[in-house]
């Protein structure tokens, strides 16, 4: 196959990715919205004396309804359809992403701009929460994963897509193999880490407000989404210390000269870092459990898609850059 | 950053003294106060967030140190906002006191917490575990079951699956009242190497400033550029921007020396990417010393030349155009190449030419040099990198250049202020587009401009970086650590068998506890309580 040949199936692959995954994210929600008329179990008794309340003393409380065999097959349906598309949109999200590692001549690995990286990103987050939905029981993750999956495949698409091109000379090193690829992994992790702690926070609001219906209803305890939060950023820093405070300075070293040269990249991967050290020690310390730790993570988050994404736009002096800087970037030496 | 130490201690009662008031502190119990809070859990996190913050402006404004010419030019474009800047120290955050101050104060507060940890680690990693709980169905993990066998096999059972499962067991008392208080029991743990693992992070974490710390004070890098067929002694007189370290001297430069014999860049042509450069390549001639022996490298991106102590990078190229200037009486007051610097990826570059030599009137040309020069519709356009077509085009000044006040300046600005630039016909800013080979005269007998040719230049980095392997080394074993942290999971598990009420076998009951936080505790006593199951059901396989 001719290197646009594999272009092409790369960009189609990724159109046929985020069909699926659309349809994915409408069978999950379809999923979601049948539960609605399926009372959460453990909660019923209480659902009702709420109802009741809000009712009105006098008035007969609501009859309970009849869990419906069907309404409960259907919802397994849309379940277990949502996750097979799931499976099947991260299939085509790597042949688009192999197709576009082979349409660069010579092959190389499909991470050399903010395009890629972002398609890389997105498929580790999606086969991370593929691989540990049944571990981690992750299922009520799904709607959300896949809409996050979706609308970062668009971003990529719509603003930072750029046709396949030979690497930059900068980039042109093992290291790019090494560097890039635990910082794809560690984002992953993060992300999926940041949707549980963003539940963790709702589910506490719910729980405190005595809400217990919908979907909140179904998502695991706070302690639980506490717990899976706290697995994901554990598995994600070490990574992300081997990215960035490893083979980051080791590549710098080789290509800039320095290895730390307080480029804005390296200030906000060193910024996350600290974040998400402080969450860490957060989860530890009496007074920033719980919330004010999942604030944390989620600020963590917050900056290292603001470094991913942002701070390309934000800062032209950045020799990370990718997006749509130049080859070795112009120089101006002090003089 | 201890865990203990969130917890804050009850200040000490002080001491009765008749003439002290409410809240007033010996110099002693201040400091003692001041250290608590200091390396107090909560403070380490605040502190963290504090560098996350502190961290921030330097990615906004530009720095001194990384981008100068940003940073030059942003102090030009703000006027106002710069003196302020200036005293904030906003140009060299880094390097700030304040900046400093915030990683200062969190070393002391790690060293303040993994002292103490240390030495809290050096008795508790010897301890044995403490003994079962009287009550074991109290904790939130526990199970409680029937099994066939006699007590005395379940205790040996049991024994055998926490050992296998490296467990440190609580040897069972040999005299005293604890006998008979722990007889019937198993108390064990394990995960003993979690706070080791956390505590040698913390040390690492040092280690890895110190590393860094003397990269900067001890090492130095400098910038130069080096135009085609020149050369380089590593000496600093030579460098165009030279940043030492605080303790670094001039001997510490090696006595090396290079020519840069050629320099090759590959242009991709056409197809996705057209218009990059890539695979450019420095080929240099190398000594190590004056008189040593010549030595040939092939300087790259990603491939620095190592002499020593010291490496050569290769972070840059360009072009620097051959003038040849003449006065109004015929004679070179300037000739030669003259860096311009690329402005963007198609090394469409700046510069200027200063032939101060020049009479009657100094000459000054400031402008722009295409490297493939194209038109359309009159419009001058940069088609790539490659010098396909070159064409150089600068307005002329003449007169003051700013020269006579002595100031040192800029090779790569003209000071126009007492300049006067030369008009055209029309009245308009005259000027001079020079493809290779063309000369220009200038107005009023004041002399003329020639474009001789191009040769590239090569920017490169000189550097020394002590400490370099020491916070290599740091953050490895901080990563080592950090994992041993996160992964080890401490765990106490503890059994209690005493034998069945009907009298038929045994009553197990068994409990879990994970001092992490975050350990699954179920998962250990259903695993536990499956394999003592199952060991009692196949005696022969699991008996030690």
């Amino acid at each position: 196959m001719s290197q646009t040949a594999w272009e092409a199936l790369s960009n189609q692959a990724v159109a046929a990715a985020g069909v699926v995954y659309f349809l994915a994210l409408l069978s999950h929600l379809a999923e979601w919205a049948l539960l609605r008329s399926v009372p959460v179990a453990g909660q019923r008794g209480q659902a009702t004396a709420r109802e009741a309340v809000t009712v009105g003393a006098g008035a007969p409380p609501a009859p309970e309804p009849e869990v419906d065999d069907r309404t409960a097959e259907r919802v397994e349906m849309a379940g277990r359809l949502g996750f097979l598309l799931t499976c099947l949109a991260a299939v085509v999200h790597l042949v688009a992403l192999v197709a576009r590692g082979m349409a660069a001549e010579p092959h190389r690995v499909p991470w050399g701009n903010m395009y890629e990286f972002t398609l890389s990103g997105t498929f580790v987050v999606a086969a991370l929460y593929l691989l540990l939905r049944r571990r981690f029981g992750l299922a009520w993750m799904a709607p959300i994963v896949v809409a996050v999956v979706l609308s970062l495949l668009m971003v990529a698409v719509i603003w930072l897509y750029q046709p396949v091109g030979p690497l930059r000379e900068a980039l042109n090193s093992y290291w790019l193999v090494i560097h890039v690829v635990s910082a794809i992994i560690a984002t992953g992790a993060f992300t999926l880490g940041g949707i549980a702690s963003a539940l963790f926070l709702l589910k506490e609001r719910a729980e405190r407000k005595g809400r217990t219906g919908g979907y909140l209803g179904r998502v695991p305890s706070p302690a639980a989404l506490d717990r899976v939060s706290y697995r994901m950023h554990a598995f994600g820093f070490p990574v992300w210390t081997f990215a960035v405070l490893i083979t980051g300075p080791i590549w710098a070293h080789e290509a800039w000269a320095s290895y730390w040269s307080w480029d804005p990249k390296e200030v906000w991967a060193f910024i996350t870092w600290v974040v998400y050290a402080a969450y860490l020690h957060a989860r530890a310390t009496a007074g920033w459990k719980g919330r004010n730790a999942a604030l944390l993570a989620l600020l963590g988050m917050a900056t290292l898609w603001f470094n991913f994404i942002g701070i390309n736009y934000f800062s032209t002096s950045s020799m990370h850059s990718y997006a749509d800087a130049p080859a070795v970037s112009p120089l101006h030496p002090g003089s | 950053m201890s865990e203990q130490s969130g917890q804050q201690q009850p200040t000490q009662q002080p001491t009765r003294q008749p003439t002290r008031r409410p809240g007033e502190l010996t110099a002693r119990e201040l400091g003692r106060f001041v250290w608590r809070q200091l390396t107090s859990m909560r403070t380490a996190l605040v502190l963290l967030l504090l560098l996350a913050l502190a961290a921030v402006p330097g990615s906004v404004i530009p720095q001194e140190s990384v981008d100068s010419f940003g940073a030059r030019q942003w102090k030009d474009q703000h006027e106002s906002l710069t003196p302020v800047y200036e005293a904030l120290g906003l140009f060299d955050v880094y390097g700030s006191v304040w900046f400093a101050a915030v990683y200062v104060l969190l070393m002391v507060s790690l060293v303040g917490c993994i002292l103490p940890r240390t030495k809290h680690y050096w008795t508790a990693a010897r301890a044995v575990p403490p003994a079962a709980p009287r009550h074991l169905t109290r904790l939130p993990d526990h199970a409680a079951y029937d099994v066939g066998a006699s007590p005395e096999q379940v205790l040996e059972v049991a024994r055998a699956e926490l050992r296998r499962r490296r467990y440190r067991l609580r040897p069972a008392p040999t005299e005293g009242a604890a006998v008979e208080r722990e007889a019937g029991t198993v108390a064990a743990e394990r995960g003993y190497l979690r706070e080791a693992g956390n505590l040698l992070f913390h040390l690492s974490v040092i280690v890895v400033l110190v590393g860094f710390a003397m990269g900067g004070l001890l090492g130095y890098k400098g910038g130069v550029i080096v135009v085609q067929g020149a050369g380089f002694a590593n000496n600093l007189t030579q460098y165009d921007d030279f940043v030492p370290g605080s303790f670094f001297s001039a001997d510490e430069l090696e006595p090396f020396s290079f020519d840069v014999d050629s320099f090759e860049v590959e242009w991709l042509e056409e197809g996705p990417g057209q218009g990059m450069a890539r695979a450019f390549e420095a080929g240099l001639t190398y000594r190590t010393a004056p008189g040593e022996p010549d030595q040939t490298y092939d300087l790259r991106v990603n491939h620095p030349l190592r002499i020593g102590d010291s490496e050569v990078f290769l972070v840059g190229h360009g072009y620097a155009p051959i003038v040849t200037v003449r006065g109004g009486d015929g004679e070179v007051a300037y000739s030669g190449p003259t860096v311009f610097l690329p402005q963007d990826a198609s090394f469409f570059s700046f510069g200027v030419v200063k032939a101060l030599a020049a009479e009657p009137e100094a000459i000054g040309l400031e402008g722009f040099f295409y490297p493939f020069f194209a038109s359309i519709d009159g419009d001058p356009f940069n088609v790539m990198g490659r010098d396909g077509n070159p064409v150089l085009s600068t307005n002329v000044y003449v007169g003051d250049l700013g020269l006579e006040d002595g100031e040192s300046q800029s090779v790569y600005i003209l000071d126009k202020e007492d300049a006067t630039q030369l008009e055209n016909d029309e009245g308009r800013p005259l000027r001079l587009d020079l493809a290779v080979g063309d000369t220009a005269r200038l107005p009023d007998g004041l002399g003329s401009v020639t474009f001789e040719g191009v040769e590239p230049w090569v920017r490169v980095q000189v550097s020394q970086t002590p400490g370099k392997r020491i916070a290599l080394g740091g953050v490895v074993l901080a990563l080592i650590g950090l994992c041993g942290s996160l992964f080890i999971r401490p765990r106490r598990v503890w059994l209690r068998v005493v034998p069945a009420e009907d009298g038929e076998g045994s009553r197990v009951e068994l409990a879990a506890l994970d001092r992490s936080g975050g350990g699954d505790t179920a998962a250990v006593v259903d695993d536990l309580r499956l394999a003592i199951v199952e060991a009692l059901d196949h005696p022969q396989e699991d008996t030690p």
